[in-house]
C-alpha cells in the first residue's frame, strides 16, 4: 500500500487535509490517490444536513457531534460554504460553531468552498467524504446550504438526509416541495420556540400525509428543536435528533434500503467522475481559450443553436483526443 | 424659527444669492473633494441657514436645561455648580498596583474612580485557569477573591468616592465584593455610590466579553437592578454602553440607536420580571457614550441622546418622575481614533473629543492617554490626560454657559437628522421583536461589521484621513515610554489565590455556592447569596462556573 | 486547470473580544480571493493549531489586543511545529509594542502588523511570501 494512503487510513490529519486540498484544487495526482484509497471506503455512515442560510445548521452539527461523541463515534464533518462570485474568495465560517471540538482527536472538521461556476463541487465533496471514510470515521456529516442543484447533488452522497427549517421563512415550504422535500429523511423545525413553529410543523405533517414516500415504509419524523440559548432543552432536543437519525439508519439496514442508498451514491459518484473526466476538461479548455464565450455569444445572437454547438465541441474534442 | 414672513423672504433671497456665487466660484476653484461627510459618512451641506430649522419649535424641541425634552441637559445650573466628574479608567497588575495608581489620581484632582479589570476577571475565570494564560494583570487589575478586592480598596473612603467598575458577565460577583467590602469596613450599603457597567447586550453586539446566553444574562442584570433599588439606592446598576459599539466600528447613529434600544430592553425586562414600576429604578439608569473625532457629529449625537431617552421614558414607559426622563451619561474619548504613529498627536485628538463631550453636556468624562493605543497608560500619560480635562474645565471657558451651540442652524439640523436615523433603527429592531431577537439574527453585529469595513476601505483610498497614518506619515516616529506589566504578576497572583483557597473555610464556601445554584435554578435574586459567597472567600470563577452550568455558555457566533 | 488557492486562517487567541480588526481582515482576504477560515474569539492556541491543520491553511493570522501575545503567539507556532506543520506560516497583529517584536520573530512569527498597517500591505505581504502548499 502506498505510504500516503497507509497514513491516511491510519488517521493522519495532515495528509488527509492536504489530499482534500489537492482534490479541491484539481491537482491531477489527487485522482490517482483517490483510486488507490477507494478500496478502504464505504464503511462510514453519512449524514447530510441541509437548509437555508441562517437555519442554524452549524449549531445543530455542533450539537450532534457532542451527542455522537458520547457514544464514542469518530466523526468527520464537511462544511460547505459559498465562494464569492465576485472575488473568488470565501469566508468559511461554519467551523466557528464547532471549534470547541477542535482539540478532540475523534473529530475532524473540514471547510469546503463552493468555488467556481464550472461545477465539480459534488465531486470534490464526494472525494473529501472518501478521504474521511478512509480515515476510518464512523460517521460523516456533510453540511450544506440547500438551495440549488449543486447542493442537492452533494446530498446524494449521504445515507440519511436531515432538512432543517425555521419558522418565519415565508414561502420556503412551497419551494421545498419540489426539491428537498423528496430527499428529506428527517425534518428539523429549528428555533421551535419562535412564533410560527407549530404552523410549520402542521404544514409539514399534512404534506407528509400526501407523500408516497411516507406511505412506503419510512415516514420522515419532524423533530422540534428549541432555542440553542436554552441549554437544557436544546440538549434534550438534539439528543432526540441523533436518536431519529440512528433509527433511520437502522431502518435502512433492516429494510434493505441501505443498498438502494448505496446505489444512489454510486450513481452520483459515476456522474461526478464522468463530469470530472469528460465535461470539465472540455469546459475548462474552452473557457481557457475563450471559445466558450464566443459560443455563448453565437447562441445569444441566434447565429447557432446549442445542439449544433455541442456537436461541434464534441467533434473537436474527440478529434483533439484522437490526434494525441 | 422665523419671526415673520418678511424675515423668511429676506433670508431666502440672500441664500439664493449665495448659492449663485458658489456656482460661479466653483468654476475656477473646485472643492478639494467631491462630497463632504462626517467620520460616520453622514453628508454635510456647505451651509446651513434658518430655512433648515424653520420647523423647530423652541419650547417643544429645544427648551431649557432641566426641562423636557432635556436636549440641553438635565441640570438647571449646568456646569457652574459642579464640573463633570473627572473619571479616569485605570487598573493594572495586582490590586496593590492599582490601589497605588488610584491614590495618585485622587491626589492630582480626580473626582471619581473607574476600574479596569484584566481579561480573566472580565470573563469570569480565576488567574490560575488555563484560559488565563498570559492575560493576568495585563489589561487591568486581576481580582479573584474578596481579599484582592479589599486590597484594591485600601484607604479609599467608600462613602465619599464613587467608583465605576467596568465589569459585565461577572458584575454580580464584583458588585457583591464591593458590598461585602463596605460591610466589613462598616459603611452602610445606603452610603456607597458608583456604577457597574453590567450591560450584556452590547457585549453580544460588539465587545464579545460574554459568558451566558442573552436571556439569562439579562435576568442577572435585572437581579442587580432589583437589589440596588431596594438596598443600594445610590448605585447605578447598569451603564448602558455605546462606547464599545462605536469602538467596534459602528457609525454615530448606530451607536446611539443600538444603545438606546438596549436601554429599552433592560427597562422592559425589569418591569416584566421584577414587577417594579419604572419610576422605582429608572432614575438610576446611566449611559456611556463614545466621543469620536468628528466634532459636531458627536455633540449632536449626545444632545439627541438625551432628547430621545426623555421621549421614550415619557411616551413608551409612561414614567412620571422627571428624573426617570434624565439620560445621565459618562463619555470616553475614542480609543479607535488614536494612532500608533506619531503618538503625541493623540493628545490633540483627545482634546478635541473631550471638548465635544463637554459641549454635548456629559456628566462624567474619561480622556484617553496618548499611549493607550499601545498599552495601559503610563503614569505620566495618564496625568496629561487628566490635565486635559482640567484645562477644558477651568481655562477655556467652554463651561461658562449651558449648551452654547443650541440654536445653530447646523447643530440643530444635524441633531434632528441623527435622531431620525436612530429612530429608524429602533423601529426596525422593535419589528424584529426586540434587541435579543435582533442579536440572535445577527442584525446589529452585521450592521457594525459593514460600517467598520467601509471605514477601513475609506482609509485605504484616503477618502478619510488619519494624520500620520495615511497622510503626513514620516519615518521619524516619536518614541514614548510605555508601561510594562511585569510577567511575574501572574505567578504572584496565582500564589495569593492558592493561599486563599487553602486557608478559607471550604465547607462554608461550598455551601454558599450551592445557595447561588439554587437561586439560579429557582429564578430567585442571586445578589444576597453572592455577597455571602464572596465573604466566605468563594472565588470569582467558582461563582461564574455555576452561571455557566445552569444557564449555559454563549460562544462567539463569529459573524463577519 | 489546476490552480492552488491561498487558504488562510484568521484567529483570535486569548480572552479579548476586540475582533474589529480580525473581522475586517477576514473580509479583506476574501476580497483578495483567498479562502478564509475564521475561528471567532476566545480561542486557545491548541484549538487554533488543530484547526489550522484540519483546514490545511497556508497561513495563520493571529490577532490579539490584550497583551497576551507574548505567550500565546509563540505557543501557536510551537504547537504547529510539534504536530509537524511548521510549514504553516504564522503572522500576528494587534497591539504589540516594538520591544516585543524580537521575542516574537525569534519564536517563529514571520510578520507583525500593528495598528495603522494598511489592508493592502497585509494582502501584498501574503501574496509575496506565501507559496500555497
Amino acid at each position: 500500500m502506498d505510504a500516503t494512503i497507509k497514513k491516511i487510513c491510519g488517521g493522519d490529519v495532515r495528509l488527509a487535509s492536504r489530499l482534500i486540498r489537492d482534490i479541491e484544487d484539481k491537482i491531477p495526482e489527487a485522482k490517482a490517490k483517490i483510486k488507490k484509497l477507494y478500496a478502504y471506503t464505504g464503511k462510514s455512515f453519512i449524514i447530510g444536513i441541509t437548509g437555508a442560510p441562517g437555519a442554524g445548521k452549524s449549531t445543530l452539527t455542533d450539537a450532534l457531534i457532542t451527542e455522537l461523541r458520547k457514544k464514542n463515534k469518530t466523526i468527520g464533518v464537511l462544511a460547505v460554504d459559498p465562494t464569492s462570485p465576485f472575488t473568488g474568495g470565501a469566508i468559511l465560517g461554519d467551523r466557528i460553531r464547532m471549534q470547541r471540538h477542535a482539540e478532540d482527536p475523534g473529530v475532524f472538521v473540514r471547510s469546503l468552498a463552493t468555488r467556481g461556476a464550472l461545477g465539480g463541487l459534488s465531486q470534490a465533496a464526494g472525494d473529501a467524504i472518501h478521504v474521511m471514510e478512509a480515515m476510518g470515521k464512523d460517521i460523516i456529516i456533510v453540511e450544506t446550504v440547500g438551495i440549488g442543484q449543486q447542493e442537492i447533488d452533494i446530498i446524494n452522497h449521504a445515507h440519511s438526509v436531515v432538512v432543517v427549517l425555521v419558522p418565519g421563512m415565508g414561502d420556503e415550504i412551497q419551494t421545498m416541495k419540489a426539491g428537498l422535500m423528496e430527499i428529506a429523511d428527517v425534518f428539523v423545525v429549528n428555533k421551535a420556540n419562535r412564533a410560527g413553529a407549530k404552523q410549520l410543523q402542521m404544514e409539514l405533517t399534512s404534506m407528509l400525509n400526501l407523500s408516497s414516500k411516507a406511505a412506503a415504509g419510512w415516514r420522515p419524523p419532524i423533530v422540534m428543536i428549541g432555542d440553542a440559548f436554552e441549554p437544557a432543552t436544546f440538549a434534550e432536543n438534539t439528543a432526540e435528533l441523533a436518536q431519529k437519525i440512528e433509527e433511520h439508519h437502522i431502518y435502512l439496514q433492516q429494510s434493505g434500503k441501505l443498498t438502494e442508498r448505496m446505489h444512489r451514491k454510486a450513481m452520483a459518484e459515476i456522474n461526478d467522475a464522468l463530469s470530472a473526466c469528460l465535461l470539465e476538461p472540455v469546459l475548462s479548455s474552452l473557457a481557457g481559450s475563450g471559445e466558450l464565450e464566443s459560443f455563448a455569444e453565437k447562441i445569444r445572437n441566434r447565429k447557432a443553436d446549442p445542439y449544433s454547438v455541442a456537436e461541434e465541441i464534441t467533434q473537436k474534442f474527440f478529434k483533439k483526443q484522437g490526434k494525441k | 424659527m422665523y419671526f415673520s414672513k418678511e424675515m423668511q423672504e429676506a433670508s431666502l433671497k440672500l441664500t439664493k444669492k449665495w448659492t449663485d456665487e458658489v456656482k460661479k466660484a466653483l468654476k475656477n476653484n473646485p472643492d478639494q473633494k467631491e462630497h463632504f461627510s462626517t467620520v460616520s459618512d453622514t453628508n454635510i451641506k456647505r451651509l446651513y441657514t434658518p430655512e433648515d430649522i424653520k420647523d423647530i419649535n423652541f419650547a417643544e424641541d429645544i427648551g431649557v436645561p432641566g426641562e423636557f425634552p432635556y436636549l440641553r441637559g438635565n441640570q438647571v445650573t449646568g456646569y457652574r455648580g459642579r464640573h463633570w466628574t473627572f473619571r479616569m479608567f485605570s487598573g493594572m497588575g495586582s490590586a496593590q498596583d492599582t490601589n497605588h495608581r488610584w491614590h495618585m489620581l485622587l491626589r492630582e484632582g480626580q473626582t471619581g474612580l473607574s476600574t479596569a479589570f484584566d481579561f480573566p476577571t472580565l470573563m469570569g475565570y480565576d488567574s490560575d485557569s488555563p484560559k488565563a494564560l498570559g492575560e493576568v494583570g495585563k489589561c487591568g487589575v486581576a481580582i479573584d477573591t474578596l481579599e484582592d478586592f479589599l486590597a484594591l480598596m485600601e484607604g479609599i473612603p467608600l462613602d465619599e468616592v464613587t467608583t465605576s467598575m467596568t465589569i459585565n458577565p461577572p458584575a454580580t460577583v464584583l458588585w457583591a465584593m464591593y458590598c461585602a467590602a463596605a460591610d466589613i469596613r462598616g459603611v452602610p450599603l445606603t452610603k456607597i455610590g458608583g456604577t457597574i457597567q453590567n450591560d450584556m447586550l452590547k457585549e453580544f453586539i460588539a465587545q464579545k466579553t460574554f459568558m451566558c446566553p442573552p436571556e439569562p444574562s439579562v435576568k442577572l442584570i435585572s437581579d442587580t437592578v432589583e437589589f440596588g433599588t431596594k438596598f443600594v439606592p445610590r448605585w447605578n446598576t447598569v451603564s448602558i454602553s455605546g462606547y464599545h459599539i462605536r469602538e467596534a466600528g459602528s457609525t454615530a447613529v448606530q451607536e446611539l440607536a443600538f444603545t438606546i434600544r438596549d436601554g429599552i430592553e433592560y427597562v422592559e425586562d425589569v418591569v416584566r420580571r421584577k414587577k417594579l414600576s419604572v419610576d422605582d429604578f429608572a432614575p438610576r439608569r446611566s449611559f456611556f457614550f463614545n466621543s469620536h473625532i468628528d466634532f459636531f457629529e458627536e455633540i449632536c449625537k449626545l444632545r439627541a441622546a438625551r432628547r430621545m431617552w426623555a421621549k421614550i421614558m415619557r411616551d413608551r414607559f409612561h414614567a412620571k418622575n422627571p428624573r426617570s426622563l434624565w439620560m445621565r451619561f459618562h463619555t470616553q474619548t475614542a480609543g479607535s481614533s488614536l494612532a500608533a504613529q506619531q503618538p503625541y498627536n493623540n493628545v490633540v485628538r483627545t482634546t478635541v473629543e473631550g471638548l465635544a463631550a463637554v459641549l454635548g453636556g456629559t456628566q462624567s468624562l474619561h480622556t484617553n492617554s496618548l499611549d493607550e493605543v499601545f498599552c495601559l497608560p503610563s503614569e505620566h500619560a495618564a496625568e496629561i490626560a487628566l490635565r486635559t480635562q482640567q484645562i477644558l474645565a477651568e481655562e477655556t471657558g467652554v463651561s461658562n454657559t449651558i449648551d452654547p451651540l443650541a440654536g445653530s442652524y447646523f447643530i440643530e439640523t444635524l441633531t434632528n437628522e441623527i435622531e431620525e436615523a436612530a429612530w429608524d433603527y429602533i423601529h426596525k429592531i422593535d419589528d424584529m421583536g426586540g434587541m435579543i431577537a435582533a442579536i440572535e439574527k445577527g442584525f446589529p453585529q452585521m450592521e457594525i461589521a459593514e460600517s467598520a469595513y467601509k471605514f477601513q476601505r475609506q482609509l485605504e483610498t484616503s477618502e478619510k484621513i488619519m494624520v500620520g497614518v495615511n497622510k503626513y506619515s514620516t519615518n521619524n516616529q516619536h518614541s514614548i515610554p510605555l508601561l510594562e506589566i511585569d510577567e511575574k504578576i501572574g505567578g504572584e497572583q496565582i500564589k495569593r489565590l492558592k493561599d486563599v483557597r487553602r486557608k478559607r473555610d471550604s465547607r462554608a464556601a461550598k455551601k454558599s455556592l450551592d445557595n447561588i445554584k439554587n437561586a439560579c435554578k429557582k429564578g430567585e435574586n442571586v445578589m444576597p447569596h453572592c455577597i455571602d459567597a464572596v465573604k466566605n472567600l468563594a472565588t470569582l470563577q467558582e461563582i461564574c462556573d455555576i452561571y455557566r452550568e445552569v444557564y449555559g455558555e454563549y460562544r462567539d457566533p463569529g459573524l463577519y | 486547470m489546476p490552480e492552488r488557492k491561498i487558504r488562510v486562517m484568521v484567529a483570535k487567541p486569548g480572552l479579548d473580544g476586540h475582533d474589529r480588526g480580525a473581522r475586517v481582515l477576514a473580509r479583506c482576504f476574501r476580497d483578495a480571493g483567498f479562502e478564509v477560515v475564521y475561528t471567532g474569539c476566545h480561542q486557545t492556541p491548541e484549538q487554533i493549531a488543530a484547526a489550522a491543520i484540519q483546514e490545511d491553511v497556508d497561513l495563520v493570522g493571529l490577532s490579539c489586543l490584550s497583551g497576551a501575545h507574548r505567550l500565546l503567539f509563540p505557543r501557536v507556532v510551537e504547537l504547529l511545529r510539534e504536530k509537524g506543520a511548521s510549514d504553516i506560516t504564522v503572522i500576528g497583529g494587534g497591539i504589540i509594542p516594538e520591544q516585543d517584536f524580537s521575542l516574537l520573530y525569534d519564536s517563529g512569527i514571520k510578520a507583525i502588523f500593528t495598528p495603522g498597517a494598511s489592508l493592502d500591505s497585509i494582502v501584498e505581504w501574503i501574496k509575496t511570501n506565501i507559496k500555497p502548499h
